[in-house]
């Protein structure tokens, strides 16, 4: 398999692709277009991108400190006048900044969590796939068992035991929201082994690298993006439930899930308190949701529900 | 079939093995002891109260006679609720869980298999985009923000039904049970839309059409069983969903389930406590997916595994 001895007979081959290339669309550019079509899917993005601006710049442009107790203004509504336009809480702390600020944890907990995941699911489903056989078996019984588990209670058992500490959160969610990732890697990568493009690519002489550059990766990475998007909301949505449980982030931090579980307690009398956190929850994940489903929409050949 | 389902059976003990172990060593290597919240105790009566509990014997034999009383069933005394056995506290709040849950189930399985057909009839249309519009709703606002804007507009603003508390009424069953079965809804419903919309471009629906059958017909004997055959595999994570949804609905309308006894347990590191109700729970959910395979196996003639033609 020496380069030079290929090169000559590839060539004239290549030089055909190219023209047709000027017509051609890549798979990928299709994949783009389809998704700019699904409307719900980009205005979206564009919502969560103002969101992720909102949250990383918005505390350092108000004035309010989140922890700062504004005593002249406890509980008091959303005004303009007061300066807290999103109101205040019981004890007199700006609902806007501590929401923003909350935002931070949430979504820093939906991307690390994520990642664990994903290193974790790419990885174990890749192996499996890739050695196949007994490994392959054995591998996926365990997560055949673990997924039988009710995971959920896992988390609040871990979250028990080493106490609630803010890594140890993200890491722990991570670690139980691989499974889905893996089985879907896995069997991505099992299937591609052995399909009649990989055996064409290589019976034209592509080498090893390549196959796994231009075909496996690509194709793997669909599903691995759309798994992604779909796994930072579900991430956010435990971090978010274990903090209205009083078992995630702990005072003086905050996350979208504490400040709603706080705006439930004093909602008579301030609702504000429940309303503004929960918007900002709520408009997240149902973004996240609609942009992994327009990405699955678009990557997935099979067009899946 | 019958061998398929032992063969299943057999499979379910790894799994309640790798469950109870997990939860055992978890809460083992938990830093403290139960007893390390009480006012410091004299050494002898620590010893006393470890040795009552067997915390003296080595781990290795403590886990084998945990082990020896789950298969009895028997989750051993709470370590926070005096005079309580665990099972006790799991007989006390389970039949309240299990009738919320139960409700919210059939809520789920009626209202969004219909939703979800109505949607695939009309596929395309303003009915179809705005149900599933108010699908992705459902999955994406969690129940601990639906269920106290639902307290505040129904129970504290309109006064029609009771914010909280229990008493085996249906008035206090309604905003617990409709906030627990929304998700789920939400996620029938897309489900069947789905499923509903591939069945009806099959080959067997159009001989059916071209039969001249009507069409409510058509989807009543035709459609409507394959349709649902994602549906039955998803009652299986879904009653493990409802199970966790549980936790909170039953905080938020301080409903004595066995869901508020857990995170009262988890709070309180009372270790037997969580410990028990992560098993019976896992166990629970572990036979519920086992029966759903069998339906499913039941419903769906190509997997029936073991019956030679």
């Amino acid at each position: 398999m020496t380069k030079s001895a290929d090169k000559p007979v590839i060539d004239p081959f290549e030089a055909a692709l190219e023209v047709h290339d000027i017509k051609g669309r890549s798979p990928w550019e299709d994949a783009w277009h389809r998704l700019l079509k699904n409307r719900a899917a980009v205005y979206s993005a564009f919502i969560m991108a103002f969101m992720l601006v909102l949250v990383v710049f918005g505390p350092m442009l108000i004035s309010w400190e989140s922890d700062f107790t504004d005593w002249d203004y406890t509980s008091s509504p959303p005004s303009i006048e007061s300066g807290h336009w999103f109101g205040t809480d019981a004890v007199g702390r700006d609902i806007m900044v501590r929401t923003l600020e909350g935002g931070r944890i949430s979504l820093l907990v939906g991307l690390v969590a994520t990642i664990v995941s994903l290193v974790i699911g790419v990885s174990y489903g890749a192996t499996a796939g890739y050695f196949g056989g007994a490994t392959d078996r054995i591998m996926m019984r365990v997560v055949d068992i673990i997924y039988a588990l009710p995971f959920m209670f896992f988390v609040i058992l871990l979250m028990v035991v080493f106490g609630r500490n803010i890594l140890l959160i993200f890491v722990a969610i991570g670690a139980v929201n691989w499974l889905d990732m893996a089985r879907i890697v896995r069997g991505q990568t099992l299937s591609l082994k052995n399909t009649e493009f990989i055996e064409a690519a290589r019976a034209c002489g592509v080498g090893d690298w390549a196959i796994i550059r231009r075909h496996i990766i690509p194709n793997l990475l669909g599903v691995v993006i759309v798994y992604v998007t779909l796994t930072i909301p579900q991430v956010i949505l435990i971090e978010s439930f274990l903090s209205f449980l009083g078992l995630g982030i702990q005072e003086p931090m905050s996350s979208w899930g504490a400040l709603v579980s706080d705006g439930a307690q004093d909602m008579e009398s301030a609702p504000w308190t429940l309303v503004v956190p929960s918007i900002f929850l709520t408009v997240t994940l149902y973004c996240f949701n609609y942009i992994g489903d327009g990405l699955r929409d678009a990557l997935d050949p099979k067009d899946r529900l | 079939m019958i061998k398929h389902s032992l063969q299943r059976l057999l499979g379910l003990i790894p799994t309640m093995l790798m469950l109870i172990t997990v939860a055992f060593f978890l809460i083992r290597v938990a830093p403290g002891g139960p007893f390390d919240s009480e006012k410091l105790l004299p050494p002898e009566i620590e010893a006393n109260l470890n040795a009552k509990y067997h915390l003296d014997e080595p781990l290795v034999q403590q886990y084998f006679r945990y082990l020896g009383q789950v298969v009895v069933l028997d989750f051993g005394p709470s370590f926070q609720y005096k005079d309580w056995t665990v099972n006790e506290l799991i007989a006390q709040g389970f039949p309240v869980s299990a009738t919320v849950g139960l409700a919210a189930m059939i809520l789920a399985f009626v209202v969004g298999t219909l939703l979800g057909i109505a949607a695939a009839l009309r596929q395309n249309s303003g009915i179809d985009y705005s149900l599933m519009g108010f699908a992705m709703l459902g999955i994406s606002v969690p129940n601990f923000v639906i269920a106290p804007i639902l307290i505040l507009l129904l129970a504290v603003y309109a006064g029609w039904l009771p914010a909280g508390g229990w008493d085996w009424s249906v008035a206090n069953m309604v905003l617990p049970v409709i906030t627990l079965s929304l998700p789920a809804i939400a996620y029938i419903a897309r489900l069947t839309r789905g499923s509903m919309i591939e069945v009806l471009h099959s080959n067997f629906i159009r001989t059916a059409r071209a039969k001249g059958l009507p069409e409510s017909v058509v989807i009543r004997r035709h459609a409507l069983r394959p349709a649902l055959l994602p549906v039955i595999s998803f009652l299986g994570p879904a009653t493990a969903a409802m199970i966790s949804g549980s936790v909170v609905i039953e905080r938020i309308f301080s409903i004595p389930g066995l869901g508020s006894y857990f995170v009262q347990g988890a709070l309180n590191r009372d270790y037997t406590l969580v410990m028990g109700v992560v098993i019976f729970y896992g166990m629970l959910i572990i036979i519920l997916n086992f029966i759903v395979d069998l339906v499913y196996a039941w419903l769906n003639p190509k997997i029936r595994y073991d019956e030679k033609r």
